[in-house]
């Protein structure tokens, strides 16, 4: 940081729950409807309407909980937050204040080359508002009340983030396991994930310095501009013999910067009291016990063990990692046949996730049986095929649905590594390219890339290649 | 004797054996609404031609050999707090004054699906904050046995039109006493029911943690049966009790030998007039005779219990009216410059002075640096309130108090005195506190001479033995006398 400031960042993320209903109402939990046709008296705020709660909602957060290593409360309770705004048709935010559903966890993030842990201060449930409308081809301002009652997580992190790089690896590995479990769609395009930043910065060895927050920071990427803006201002400020406020900030991704929403002397009163219209949340210890062990092993801890236990480079960890539905596929492989986990990495990244791409279609509908994968990628280790033969039979194989085994007969592409066969293509190869030698011996090493080709040719694609690349240098440097 | 006078039990028995038809109850009683409404004014919205129309399709149900509901075609009023789809839902409010709800409240589903015939809506002190009925945006409903006089509140229209004969039955709401406190005022029957075992679903909330829906009737029968007619699990009311209920008006006897009925000391002392006490002593003394028991009881927190109710209800309330803001539905100001400007002003003009009152109190104590002084204390001395009632009901089975300090006073009376006016609260809202079952029954009358009221407490879900004190009682005097507002 400029100056020797030290950066210190806490993040509240909110993400939308992808439950089949709302939180309190029985109205259908679905994005991009026509406006107002998603709602019904009770999620309107209507008078007489009554909230009940979706128990989904709770199942969902206390996975998250469990995911993030909280202490899932087995008693909590729901508190009103009560402010004016005419997206919020009750006048109050049903959320929880003091006694939230999940506390007291931590997060492991991968950055720069080695994992640190980031303190989860809580994790609780709320409704979402709905949203206002403005548009030239009418005057004031109309609310679309569809998003009211979408069921929302808050997790809000402890001001342990240091730097923009650890603030981008704690959204984007909060992003993954939100995905892994299935209880976020993750859309940022949607506004189905969220996040309010709180900036600080302090030179080190003296108290922190006051926190701003900003509100309305809607991608990842904007975060990270948010973060250096902030900062940056920040030490303006206090080099030019400025003082900090604690204050809130609307961040404005288009411009660029931020603005001031209201001084700490303005700071709303919420008036949070427990909400009279719901009972206390109460869940069994065997429920709990059950919810916890459900959790499977998460990216944040793949990605570690990929890169520690399999020896796989940190970019093809952090690429795997992504999705459960690469990893998964990627441990399928390596389960069915001893193979290096770099070749069946390389696979997944490579032909998998072209394929994926390609077809827009999931890795389980591709038509690609993990296991035969691996005795593709077992026998090219063997050097029983060629990796170009190699990628002939995985698209025979998906056409055809017959084992590589057969096919790989059938096609005839067993690699040769008898001697003597090889020795006479190379032979016959050297005498028929006397200027690619003479080019090769003159400096022009890439020659050999074409002799080999050319051997390859002659071999009908089944000559291995490595022990002929041999032979050739023999020739070549002898 | 017109239909209009006769009971819920007497008319259902008449119509079960077609001696009158519901068309002809509907409109005797709609004849006598016409007759006696420009002096009471109970109503705010009649519903007069809906209300024949249900009342000839009962008929024909009857006619055509249906089994139907003890409720069917009985003509009721229901306060103006219970959401009514298709007729407007004012809460005696300018807020709401034209109000439509889309959707019926779980009693008015399940009173319809009884085949009850609704009369209309009944006024109310707005948003039934009030003791008088007089803080209603739109009328001052009187006192049928003294038009001098208020009728209580802030169910005070249902009350009025049960009394003099305006509807058979009545819907009213209690969230301090509400329901008691004006029929003890008109000398009627109301019950406040134990909190959970009605649905609060479409009842315009006021103070979500207090607040029942509960039935009026001229007998302890009548109030019996539309009780059992509406309470029961919602699964829109996530406070809705699980639970059966008994066929409260079948089971009804007026035995109550061995019962132990507690008379609290902190009901009968200062503040209460001497005519009410007297008159809830020699009641005290009736029951004895007929075979209860008698036995002192002290619930010494008594004392603090209307600050904590009016710190609890206000808060509720100033956070559940929040949600009028001009936005959706309800009054919206004409002119504003900016969004603040139109809620300030919207809210400004559609509340009156009463409900802007104690939404400024309940702000306040909620307010940061003020929640623990004033919250969370009423929320301590709530539970001590519960733990003294729970100790009480060790030694005795219900308990007998007055249900009002004294009888109902002139309008305009307290209306500038709010210490004054709360005051009358102070013998029911404990019962709200503790979210216990109350029941206020006519126990003669003072000098002036206009009904007492007295009110009879027990444990949660003990409708059924408060039905039986209350037969018992209302068999020694051979009916509670309404020969006054019923002529």
């Amino acid at each position: 940081m400029k100056h020797d400031y030290e950066l210190v960042v806490g993040l509240e993320v909110h993400a939308e729950l992808n439950t089949a209903s709302k939180i309190y109402c029985g109205c259908r939990n679905a994005f991009g409807k026509e406006v107002n046709t998603q709602c019904c008296p009770v999620c309107m705020g209507m008078p007489g309407t009554l909230p009940t709660l979706n128990e989904k909602v709770v199942e969902y957060a206390a996975r998250m909980g469990y995911a993030l290593n909280c202490t899932v409360h087995p008693v909590s309770k729901q508190d009103r937050k009560n402010y004016f705004y005419p997206d919020l048709p009750k006048a109050y935010q049903i959320s929880q204040f003091d006694i939230p559903l999940c506390e007291n966890g931590y997060l492991d993030i991968w950055v720069d080359g080695a994992e640190k842990r980031v303190g989860i201060t809580r994790i609780h449930i709320e409704e979402d508002a709905g949203k206002l409308i403005h548009d030239d081809s009418f005057t004031g301002t109309l609310v679309d009340f569809n998003r009211c009652g979408v069921p929302l997580i808050e997790i809000v992190s402890e001001p342990d983030l240091h730097s923009t790089a650890e603030a981008k690896a704690y959204l984007d590995t909060i992003k993954s396991i939100l995905e892994y479990l299935g209880i976020s769609d993750c859309k940022m395009q949607e506004g189905s994930i969220r996040c309010d930043i709180n900036v600080s910065v302090h030179k080190p060895g003296e108290p922190f310095g006051n926190r701003v927050e900003m509100k309305n920071v809607n991608t990842f990427s904007g975060a990270v501009r948010a973060i250096e803006y902030e900062a940056n201002r920040q030490i303006e400020v206090l080099e030019s013999g400025g003082e900090i406020s604690q204050e809130t900030r609307r961040w404005d991704d288009l411009k660029g910067q931020n603005f001031l929403l209201r001084s700490k002397e303005n700071a709303q009163d919420y008036r949070y009291f427990p909400e009279p219209d719901l009972l206390t949340i109460v869940l069994e210890q065997d429920y709990l016990d059950g919810l916890k062990a459900s959790i499977p092993e998460l990216p944040n801890r793949k990605k570690v063990r990929y890169i520690r236990e399999l020896g796989l480079p940190e970019e093809d960890a952090s690429l795997l990692a992504e999705t459960c539905e690469k990893t998964d596929f990627f441990e399928q492989i390596l389960a069915a046949g001893k193979i290096k986990p770099k070749s069946a990495s390389n696979w997944v990244l490579g032909d998998v996730s072209r394929l994926m791409n390609e077809t827009g279609k999931p890795i389980t509908e591709l038509g690609v049986d993990p296991a035969q994968l691996a005795e593709i990628i077992a026998m090219q280790e063997a050097n029983r095929i060629s990796s170009s033969a190699a990628k002939q039979v995985f698209e025979e194989m998906r056409k055809t649905g017959k084992s590589p085994a057969d096919l790989v007969k059938e096609l005839g592409l067993e690699q040769v590594s008898d001697t003597a066969a090889l020795q006479a293509i190379v032979d016959s190869v050297a005498a028929a390219n006397q200027k690619s030698i003479d080019d090769y011996r003159g400096g022009k090493t890439n020659a050999l890339g074409f002799l080999v080709g050319q051997c390859m040719k002659a071999s009908k694609g089944k000559g291995n290649p490595a022990l002929m690349k041999e032979m050739l240098l023999k020739i070549l440097e002898g | 004797m017109e239909l209009y006078q006769l009971t819920a039990e007497k008319l259902s028995a008449m119509l079960a054996a077609r001696e009158c038809s519901s068309e002809e109850v509907t409109r005797s009683v709609l004849s006598r609404m016409e007759q006696k409404e420009p002096e009471i004014a109970a109503y705010v919205t009649i519903c007069g031609e809906e209300a024949l129309k249900q009342a000839a399709e009962i008929d024909a149900r009857r006619a055509a050999g249906e089994a139907l509901h003890p409720l069917a075609g009985i003509p009721i009023g229901i306060k103006d707090n219970i959401c009514t789809r298709g007729v407007r839902t004012t809460c005696s409010s300018r807020m709401l004054e034209n109000f439509v709800p889309p959707y019926d409240a779980f009693v008015m589903e399940k009173l319809n699906a009884a085949g009850a015939v609704m009369l209309g809506k009944l006024n109310m002190d707005e948003f039934a904050m009030g003791s008088s009925t007089e803080t209603s945006y739109f009328q001052k409903t009187r006192n049928p046995f003294d038009l001098e006089r208020v009728p209580g509140g802030s169910s005070g229209g249902s009350a009025a039109a049960v009394a003099a004969g305006e509807a058979v039955l009545a819907l009213g709401s209690d969230t301090g006493g509400s329901i008691r406190q004006p029929a003890a005022y008109c000398g009627i029957v109301g019950l406040k029911p134990t909190y959970s075992s009605v649905s609060r679903y479409g009842l315009v909330a006021f103070a979500s943690s207090l607040d029942q829906i509960g039935p009026m009737g001229r007998s302890v029968r009548d109030v019996a049966m539309l009780y059992g007619a509406i309470c029961g699990r919602d699964n829109h009311d996530a406070t809705s009790a699980l639970r059966e209920y008994p066929d409260f008006a079948k089971e009804i006897t007026p035995d109550i030998k061995g019962l132990r009925i507690g008379l609290p000391k902190e009901y009968f002392g200062e503040g209460v007039s001497a005519e009410v006490r007297d008159a809830v002593m020699k009641m005290a003394k009736e029951l004895e005779a007929q075979g209860a028991e008698l036995v002192e009881i002290s619930l010494p927190s008594t004392d603090y219990a209307l600050s904590a109710y009016y710190i609890i209800a206000s808060a509720e309330a100033s956070s559940n009216l929040a949600r009028f803001d001009g936005v959706k539905y309800g009054y919206r100001a004409k002119d504003f410059a900016n969004l603040t400007e139109m809620y300030e002003k919207t809210r400004s003009e559609g509340f009156g002075a009463e409900v802007k009152r104690r939404i400024m109190l309940g702000t306040y104590v909620l307010s940061s640096g003020y929640y623990d002084a004033y919250y969370k204390k009423a929320k301590f001395t709530q539970l001590r309130i519960q733990q003294e009632f729970a100790a009480a009901f060790d030694k005795c089975d219900l308990l007998l108090t007055p249900t009002v300090p004294d009888t109902a006073f002139k309008l305009g009376e307290n209306i500038d005195d709010q210490i004054k006016m709360y005051m009358n609260d102070i013998l029911t809202v404990t019962v709200n506190i503790a979210g216990l079952p109350g029941m206020s029954l006519p126990c003669g009358f003072d000098s002036k001479p206009m009904p007492i009221g007295a009110q009879l407490i027990g444990p949660k879900f003990s409708e059924s033995t408060l039905f039986r004190a209350a037969s018992c009682w209302e068999k020694t005097l051979g009916g509670f006398d309404l020969s006054r507002t019923l002529a």
